[in-house]
């Protein structure tokens, strides 16, 4: 990614007593997809807001190409945003919307007709120029709403949930359009969601936030594998999660207990007796039946006893909800193998369930994340 | 059946509402001074009144002062109401609560109070107490008209003008403006009419060398039934009807 | 920035007229009522700076105290003649099929709107003694002579109904558009009948349109002398009536300020009930059924 374009530092918002935004850091790159990924009221879209002009912080910095930007007012600020609601113009053609911004920055006549075609074609509205947005179908709207952004030329185009109006078909085009576009237009996007399936397709780095903090800024894959926190692993993906206490540590790892098993894991930064969560992800997990473990005797020490408790066919996968002879719950889910054709589980039916070597991930003890997802 | 019972009641009501007013209208063009029975079609009573200059001025009065009142009302009225909508501030509440109590308030409390104020004024009652007094009345109409279509509007609509490079000034002239037309419109229109119905406040702030038409046809009713009054009330009646029916598409539109 | 100082100009101006115009004609005025009727009655001035309450125990001088009872009882029938007749009124309308509504509702504003003074002298003309309505009685052999209509109390609350009906329709019509047909069939699936639907879903529901209904139908039914005047012959007081005499005839304005000093009472009492009714409803949606 290109140098910083965008800099937050210690940017906080509160409204009255109520904090929704604390502290928070991030850097953006120039021409980078940020999205900003978390529950509502994790303070994602006042952070856009914050950067739009359309809130004041309560205190920090928010810096564009060294310009601080905090003091200008939303009007003047080179970044521009597509509203959730879209919030066109209903009283203005589509050509007027996209028209408006350039208008007001002085663009006229030619100039200001071939700018609004252009943003037009863009976004393949080229020949609905002369309609109002009623006349339009929501899908099409989405599209002013990006055109009217993008014609300003914005730094930073700023998208807040603009896709949650639309049904899951268009919702999947209009991703990769989205993408596409960013892509040939170079404009760094930040863009809200509170879909992390949005977030994960889309993004460069996805900043997951949760009651007013970012929880991890991060590559989609290193977030999907390598959350820092439960709450992270919890909110993207689903995630397995078994209590384990770390028994002792020696040369080169830490020594785990987790379900009646010992494992050796990786050194991260735990100390002995400290309670932690060992997380799997589904599709991480091995279920084998005792034939199936006899023949595979290195298993046997790493383990565990479960019973299979459901069996959901999904197509492609076959997912399982196994309880494991410590009580707790888990998924699995296990491709349709060309191989392994036996993929046949029944309810009740005793199994094993083990993970490859070094895939589980430990994340610090967090009370609200006992249980299995 | 239930169906026809409805039908009925829905019938007897509006017949109860209209009849008396199709009576007068009737009556306006019945060529008999004080016969009930149809004498043929006249417009006489019409001619009697265009001839009555002294009606006619008073008629005039009238429309000047709901001219005027509805005009100042709809534009304090509309900047108030944009104000409420779109900014926080001390005492807010307390405006909304007052608008709303001078729109349930008594006529007649609302009347008398201006009394005394103006007399406490030492104030002359004529023209421009009764424009104060109209402008008062009319003002919370006009607010809630425009605030209502206000509240119906997409917030981010304000900001997306805003984000787009719209200073405030702009955006209430480019987008609030231009959509708020209609119900401004409205606003105006209902003030008028209001304005031109209005007969117990009017009747104690009113002086004797400003007469409005209200007032001048009470005191006319009060003497007797004559027919230059039901044509006269035709006129005013037609008027109202034909200025509510404009306030009621305008307003009706932003729903489609 | 020259357009932010603008606005924000316009809004300081905007609020200041705004806050100016309602302290200056709507609470000053209302204050001064409320202080006069507490002063004495002056013969140079219209006031004497003196504390007194007589203004207020006036009223139950059996002379005023009549009026004022008559008045309440005038109001009182008024405003139940409007719920009832109002009530299933407004229903019919807000169930009515959507494509008819709007003009069903249209039907009821032009009256709203049009000049009540007109309205009432187009009553006149009904009820006069060779009007419409003997001429059709006599018609019907319903009666063989004229029946005195006109200048009798029957005359003045038909001409406040006809007045203020549709300010009863108004706010009922706006509580029922709002109610959710489905609570109507839920209660109806847990087993109410017409009865209960009604006293114990629709009714508590629409409560505020009720008590709104009432509150613009009841206070102008004590103020509007007009009515009286032309309907009753003078013959039958009002509380406006006998308001509208201090300030004008009698000259005793304290004691016209304490009559309105009462139905500023009302008022308030009313908009409690109904803050106290919407409030109810808030908390207790489902505790209502």
């Amino acid at each position: 990614m290109g140098e910083t374009l965008l800099s937050i530092q210690g940017l906080s918002k509160a409204f009255g007593d109520c904090r929704v935004l604390d502290a928070v850091d991030i850097d953006v790159a120039s021409g980078e997809f940020l999205t900003l990924l978390g529950p509502s009221g994790c303070g994602k879209t006042t952070l856009l807001r914050l950067i739009a002009g359309l809130e004041a912080p309560s205190a920090g910095s928010i810096t564009l190409a060294d310009e601080d930007l905090v003091r200008i007012p939303a009007e003047r600020r080179p970044v521009n945003t597509v509203f959730q609601s879209y919030a066109l113009f209903p009283h203005l053609t589509v050509f007027d919307n996209v028209a408006f911004g350039p208008h007001l920055h002085g663009v006229r006549g030619d100039e200001l007709r071939q700018a609004v075609a252009e943003a037009l074609a863009t976004v393949g509205l080229a020949e609905f120029a002369n309609r109002k947005p009623a006349q339009l179908s929501g899908g099409q709207q989405q599209r002013v709403a990006i055109a009217r952004a993008v014609v300003n030329k914005p730094r930073v185009l700023l998208l807040d949930e603009p896709l949650s109006a639309l049904d899951y078909k268009l919702r999947k085009r209009m991703q990769v359009e989205l993408k596409q576009l960013q892509r040939r237009l170079g404009i760094t996007f930040i863009f809200v969601t509170h879909d992390q399936e949005e977030a994960l397709s889309m993004s460069d780095r996805v900043a997951v936030m949760n009651e007013g903090r970012i929880e991890q800024l991060d590559t989609p894959r290193r977030i999907y594998e390598e959350p820092a926190s439960v709450f992270v692993a919890r909110f993207v993906g689903e995630t397995n999660l078994l209590p384990a206490t770390v028994k002792g540590r020696d040369e080169g790892g830490l020594l785990l207990e987790v379900e009646g098993i010992e494992l050796k894991v990786r050194p991260p930064r735990f100390d002995p007796d400290d309670k932690v969560h060992v997380m799997l992800r589904p599709e991480d997990l091995d279920v084998w039946s005792r034939e199936e473990l006899e023949r595979h005797p290195e298993l046997k020490a790493r383990a565990i006893a479960a019973r299979v408790e459901e069996v959901i066919y999904k197509g492609s996968t076959v997912d399982l909800l196994v309880r494991l002879s410590g009580g707790d719950r888990v998924a699995a889910s296990a491709f349709f193998d060309e191989e392994d054709p036996t993929l046949d589980y029944k309810r009740d039916e005793e199994v094993f369930v083990t993970w490859p070597k070094d895939w589980e991930v430990l994340l610090p003890w967090d009370s609200g994340g006992a249980g299995a997802g | 059946m239930s169906r026809l019972w409805r039908g009925g009641y829905l019938g007897l009501i509006y017949l109860f509402f209209y009849l008396p007013i199709a009576i007068l209208i009737v009556f306006s063009f019945n060529d008999s001074k004080y016969r009930l029975t149809w004498q043929g079609f006249s417009w006489r009573w019409y001619e009697a009144l265009f001839s009555n200059e002294e009606l006619l001025q008073v008629a005039l009065n009238s429309v000047t002062l709901a001219f005027i009142s509805a005009t100042l009302a709809t534009l304090m009225g509309t900047l108030a109401a944009v104000v409420l909508y779109r900014y926080r501030f001390f005492g807010k509440r307390l405006l909304h609560g007052l608008l709303y109590i001078v729109i349930m308030s008594p006529d007649i409390v609302m009347g008398i109070s201006l009394l005394i104020l103006f007399v406490s004024l030492n104030m002359p009652l004529g023209f421009w107490t009764l424009l104060l007094a109209h402008v008062t009345f009319c003002l919370p109409f006009v607010v809630v008209t425009v605030y209502g279509r206000l509240s119906g509007f997409d917030e981010s609509m304000v900001e997306a003008a805003r984000d787009l490079g719209a200073g405030e000034w702009l955006t209430f002239r480019k987008i609030l403006l231009p959509l708020l037309m209609p119900a401004v419109i409205a606003g105006w229109l209902l003030s008028f009419t209001l304005s031109m119905d209005d007969v117990i406040i009017s009747f104690f702030v009113t002086g004797p060398e400003f007469e409005i038409l209200p007032l001048k046809i009470y005191s006319m009713v009060r003497v007797g039934v004559k027919p230059e009054v039901n044509a006269l009330c035709t006129l005013m009646f037609g008027l109202t009807l034909i200025l509510i029916l404009i306030a009621h598409l305008l307003l009706k539109e932003k729903k489609a | 920035m020259s357009g932010a100082a603008r606005i924000g100009g316009l809004r300081n101006i905007t609020l200041t007229l705004i806050w100016v115009w309602l302290l200056l004609f709507v609470l000053a005025p209302t204050l001064m009522v409320v202080v006069a009727s507490l002063l004495e009655r002056g013969e140079s001035q219209f006031v004497i700076a003196e504390f007194t309450i007589d203004n207020f125990l006036r009223l139950f001088d059996p002379l005023y105290f009549q009026v004022f009872w008559n008045s309440i009882y005038l109001a009182l029938v008024t405003t139940l003649i409007c719920l009832l007749l109002g009530y299933p009124f407004a229903w019919m309308i807000s169930r009515a099929s959507p494509r008819l509504r709007p003009l069903l509702l249209v039907l009821v504003i032009i009256p709203f709107w049009t000049s009540s003074l007109v309205r009432t002298y187009a009553m006149v003309i009904i009820l006069k003694a060779n009007g419409l309505l003997n001429a059709s009685l006599l018609w019907l052999g319903v009666t063989d002579k004229p029946l005195m209509l006109l200048f009798t109390e029957f005359a003045v609350i038909v001409g406040l109904v006809y007045s203020l009906l549709p300010f009863m329709i108004l706010p009922l019509y706006a509580a029922m558009e709002k109610l959710d047909l489905r609570l109507l069939e839920a209660a109806r699936d847990l087993g109410a009948g017409r009865v209960a639907l009604f006293t114990r879903v629709v009714f508590p529901l629409t409560l505020p349109g009720v008590i709104a209904g009432c509150m613009l139908v009841f206070l102008p039914a004590l103020g509007m002398f007009y009515i009286p005047d032309l309907l009753g012959g003078a013959k039958i007081l009002l509380l406006g009536n006998l308001i509208k005499d201090q300030f004008l005839a009698a000259r005793d304005w304290p004691f016209g300020s304490a009559i309105s000093v009462l139905l500023l009472i009302f008022m308030a009492l009313f908009m409690l009930l109904l803050v106290w009714a919407r409030r109810r409803r808030a908390d207790s949606g489902e505790m209502g059924l």
